[in-house]
């Protein structure tokens, strides 16, 4: 014991230590989410600001650039137009959203339950084409299914038609169908996962209690799997009320959807400060649905279905 | 109604499975023939892999045999599928449904059979209040303790008056104290229900402490099926001894036979046994089986075994002894602590003289 | 003695909706080798000529250079931001924590066409030029959330004390993630960055805002679809950068999956 310094008196020893750590730790924390959260904040965030800012404007450049007005606000909510195209945005997103889980749902049952230990592999094959940019994938089916495409000189040349026909180009039901093509693996995949964690031991538990195998499905998986469904519903409904892509390529006059009214306002009309304010408007629907998602998820919790 | 719950005739069960190019086969069960009989607590015991689950499964309906076929109350069950079966099953996990609040978990099987309301409720509440879980028919799985939730699965399986209650290993995840306790409440339940239990374990205490028969499982095969006591003290192999409870294996030669009674020399030194079943010849190599407990160790003197003690435990209730034989044997001798004999305590290298009585030791052929 | 297995509905549905899925990839590589200049059947013979020419158009080949350029530079930022993140989600539990997660995944959901216009406006508010460069700035905020996730996934996996084990060997913090905690996640981090580069690489909606005169290749692309004379040559580059982004989505899963595995089997 000769010579050892034991250090300080022990009462004042912890205290001290533990403040520093913890100071220490949010340092570190900072660090770590300063750059990121500063890229967000100025990239991402601060453009949302402006543009909440630039819907108060009169116009882009100039005396207009400066003012304040709430004309803008009040022209979108007059014209009728606006908000047609914004319902029939809405109708067509939602029945997208509902009809892709529809089509996933047994996608991802059969791979779950009965496709046994390639399982995930055959997942990763439904989901890698789907990384592929869908504007080559959108545009591919446009040369399939067009008058001068594919589809079509195959059945000229079988002999099974006799004439060119544009069949399912420029429509809304054309832009339906192809969002639905796009999404069906996306939405598939958070099923996927929700139906992969469930218990297989109460199904088994199921059966062993009289269940039938269709109302075990109705009881026990279907409840289990409402997170991913909603998941994969929702992560469908929201980026496609912005769509104005797929209606540009396939959707002709009757298939325009909100998006395109934007992206109208910004390149063509050059109505930055109008454009701003439909663009908030779609803000705000999108959040107002992020927070349906987020509520949604705790009751289905909650409520034991 | 017939005296005979479940029967289990000529099963085998084999598993195949393929790795890579090979495919392996498992013989699970083999060529089982059982009758579990009405209203008994009815044990499978064995270490894992000996087949006990593969059979409750066999039983439940979660396994088809592979040849042979299962009775349940007289019917075959080999077109019928579980959630037909008049059985239903306690899961080792407890498999309780986690989106549902216990009162739900236990009326589930009602609900499917499309019980009234009024009457499943009242169900529920009698199964819940047998498992002592009355006042927690609110709470999801997740806010119960593992002890409360293999009780709900009890509940679940119980409140639809099964024929057969197929319980697998449901005490293994609880600690020690609580599994005791709820061994003893699992056999007064079965008794006040009157239910047929099969009861899987690898626990020989607890088969020993609940168990009206049972069953010693190994390698797919039944080594040997009685009472607990009947196990306990006439194992008739090797296998059964030592798995249930302690045993001390002695290898000896035939060496003067008599009636009832038979001379054995193990290295040198004579002792008797009584001779028990199967034919003796002079000179025949035996194996002799006996409980630690019911070996006599006192200071060297004559007749009996010699040998040296090797090692002590004191153990709370009764002190171990290991102590070498003469013959290079090593014996476990269970002594009662606080017994009057007149050994008292030995030390560890003392000279000791090893006794049994005759009745207690046993031959064991193979 | 095997059962003849017939095919389960399940199993033929997914397999049409695989079809379903290939098909338009499969049929560009087809006609991008045929000799034709209309997408028809029959085919007309093998050649090599549309392939021959993607390399001597100069635009074509400026576009790719932008589409490279931007999907690196923002591949790269969008990597260590997203990086920087995952370590700060799943190492630490602090006040500030759950609004950073959200901010971050936010852009997952937020329509393109939203972040589009919003940076155009900030973008010309700001005095910074549309370009490729813009488009780049843009593309980081898209590939941040995915990033994060395949790499704060990988951290999931391994014991949460590492840095605490490096740091009582005498490594500093920062010392202790360059040398430990970052090697540990490469795999996650190769991945993350092979999904942002095709994320960037494939993406049209908002650098049809952004990018002014510096067109990235699906920009170029969508610029090409009205005239029909130049379809052979736009059959043959979607071709291309399918396959391109097939191949490279396949390595980033092996290599996020390989990831996860080693992940678990070190928890233990």
């Amino acid at each position: 014991m000769d010579g050892l310094n034991l250090g300080p008196p022990a009462g004042d020893l912890p205290e001290v230590l533990i403040r520093i750590a913890r100071m220490e730790k949010r340092n570190r924390f900072a660090s770590l989410i300063g750059p990121p959260g500063l890229y967000l904040i100025l990239i991402f965030l601060l453009p949302i600001g402006v543009m909440f800012v630039y819907s108060f404007r009169a116009g882009i450049s100039g005396p207009a650039h400066d003012s304040f007005t709430l004309a803008n606000y009040q022209s979108f909510l007059v014209n009728s137009n606006f908000h047609r195209l914004l319902w029939r945005s809405a109708i067509i997103s939602f029945t997208i959203s509902v009809l892709s889980t529809l089509m996933a749902y047994p996608l991802a049952y059969y791979l779950v339950f009965r496709a046994g230990p390639n399982r995930v592999t055959l997942m990763t094959l439904l989901i890698i084409p789907t990384w592929t940019s869908y504007l080559l994938r959108i545009f591919s089916w446009k040369l399939i299914l067009g008058s001068s495409g594919v589809l079509n000189s195959l059945l000229l040349s079988l002999g099974l038609i006799e004439k060119a026909s544009p069949i399912l180009i420029y429509s809304r039901g054309a832009v339906i169908v192809t969002l639905i093509y796009v999404w069906v693996p996306f939405v598939a995949l958070p099923i996927f996962a929700a139906l992969e964690r469930i218990d297989k031991s109460l199904l088994e538990a199921a059966a062993d209690l009289g269940c039938p195998a269709w109302e075990a499905f109705l009881r026990i998986t279907l409840p289990l799997s409402l997170p991913g469904i909603l998941a994969g519903f929702f992560f469908a409904l929201i980026p496609t009320l912005g769509e104005f892509v797929t209606p540009l390529l396939v959707g002709g006059a009757s298939g325009s959807m909100y998006g395109n009214l934007i992206q109208d306002q910004f390149m063509r009309a050059l109505n930055w400060p109008m454009g701003s304010v439909m663009s908030m408007a779609m803000l705000v629907a999108v959040l107002l649905l992020i927070f349906i998602l987020t509520r949604l998820g705790s009751i289905a919790d909650l409520a034991g279905f | 109604m017939t005296d005979t719950a479940v029967e289990i005739r000529n099963v085998t069960k084999v598993y195949s499975s393929k790795r890579g190019k090979r495919s392996e086969e498992v013989q699970a069960v083999r060529e089982m023939n059982l009758s579990i009989p009405r209203g008994k607590f009815f044990t499978l015991l064995g270490p894992s892999g000996c087949g006990k689950t593969t059979t409750l499964r066999l039983i439940a309906g979660f396994e088809t045999p592979t040849t042979g076929e299962v009775f349940i109350q007289d019917k075959a069950m080999s077109k019928v599928s579980p959630n037909q079966r008049p059985v239903n099953t306690v899961f080792q996990n407890y498999a309780l449904f986690p989106h549902m609040n216990v009162a739900r978990n236990v009326a589930f099987g009602l609900e499917i059979k499309r019980v009234p309301k009024a009457e499943r409720e009242r169900l529920v509440g009698e199964a819940l209040e047998l498992v002592k879980l009355a006042d927690m028919c609110d709470r999801k799985p997740s806010q119960l303790s593992g002890g409360q939730q293999q009780r709900v699965a009890l509940a679940r399986a119980l409140v639809n008056r099964p024929a057969v209650l197929l319980l697998d290993e449901p005490l293994g995840a609880l600690d020690l104290k609580l599994r005791k306790a709820m061994q003893i409440e699992l056999k007064h339940i079965q008794e006040q229900v009157g239910i047929t239990f099969v009861y899987v374990t690898h626990d020989q205490e607890e088969a020993l402490t609940m168990s009206d028969l049972i069953a010693v499982m190994k390698d797919g095969l039944i080594q040997q099926l009685g009472d607990p006591v009947t196990l306990y003290k006439t194992p008739t192999n090797q296998f059964v001894a030592d798995f249930i409870g302690e045993s001390n294996f002695i290898k000896g030669k035939v060496d003067l036979l008599g009636e009832g009674k038979a001379r054995i020399m193990i290295g040198g030194e004579q002792v008797e046994v009584s001779s028990g079943e199967g034919n003796l010849m002079a000179g025949q190599a035996i194996t002799l089986t006996i409980r630690p407990e019911k070996i006599d160790l006192s200071r060297q003197g004559t007749g009996g075994l010699s040998g040296t003690v090797q090692d002590r435990v004191y153990i709370g209730t009764d002190t171990r002894y290991i102590v070498a034989l003469h013959s290079s044997e090593t014996v476990i001798v269970r002594v009662q602590n606080g017994c009057d004999s007149e050994a008292g305590e030995f030390a560890k290298g003392e000279r000791v003289t090893v006794r049994w009585r005759p009745e207690d030791a046993r031959m064991l052929m193979d | 003695m095997s059962k003849l297995k017939l095919p389960s509905l399940g199993s033929i549905y997914f397999l049409a909706v695989c079809t379903l899925l290939y098909l338009p990839i499969t049929l560009l590589i087809i006609f991008s080798f045929n000799n034709s200049t209309t997408l028809v059947f029959p085919l007309k013979g093998f050649t090599l000529q549309w392939y021959g020419q993607l390399f001597e158009n100069r635009e074509l080949l400026k576009a790719v250079g932008n589409s490279l350029m931007i999907g690196v530079g923002s591949s790269l930022a969008a990597t260590i931001l997203g990086t920087m993140g995952a370590i700060a989600i799943v190492r630490f539990r602090l006040p500030g924590r759950s609004v950073f997660l959200a901010v971050a995944a936010l852009p997952l959901v937020i329509p393109y066409v939203i972040l589009g216009v919003s940076l155009l406006i900030l973008f010309n508010e700001v005095g910074i030029p549309l370009s490729a460069f813009a488009a780049g700035l843009a593309h980081v905020i898209i590939s941040i959330p995915y990033a994060m996730l395949i790499v704060a996934s990988r951290l999931v996996g391994f014991p949460d004390n590492l840095e605490e084990a490096a740091m009582d060997l005498g490594a500093s913090y920062w010392s202790a993630l360059l040398r430990v905690t970052i090697p540990i996640c490469s795999p996650a981090l190769l991945a993350a960055f092979l999904l942002c580069f095709t994320m960037s690489f494939d993406e049209y909606a908002i650098a049809s805002f952004l990018v002014g005169t510096d067109a990235t290749l699906p920009v170029y692309l969508y610029s090409q679809l009205r005239f029909p004379t130049r379809l052979p040559m736009v059959v043959t580059l979607a071709a291309i950068l399918m396959t391109i982004t097939m191949a490279v989505m396949l390595i980033s899963e092996w290599l996020r999956r390989a990831g996860q595995t080693s992940g678990r089997k070190a928890q233990k």
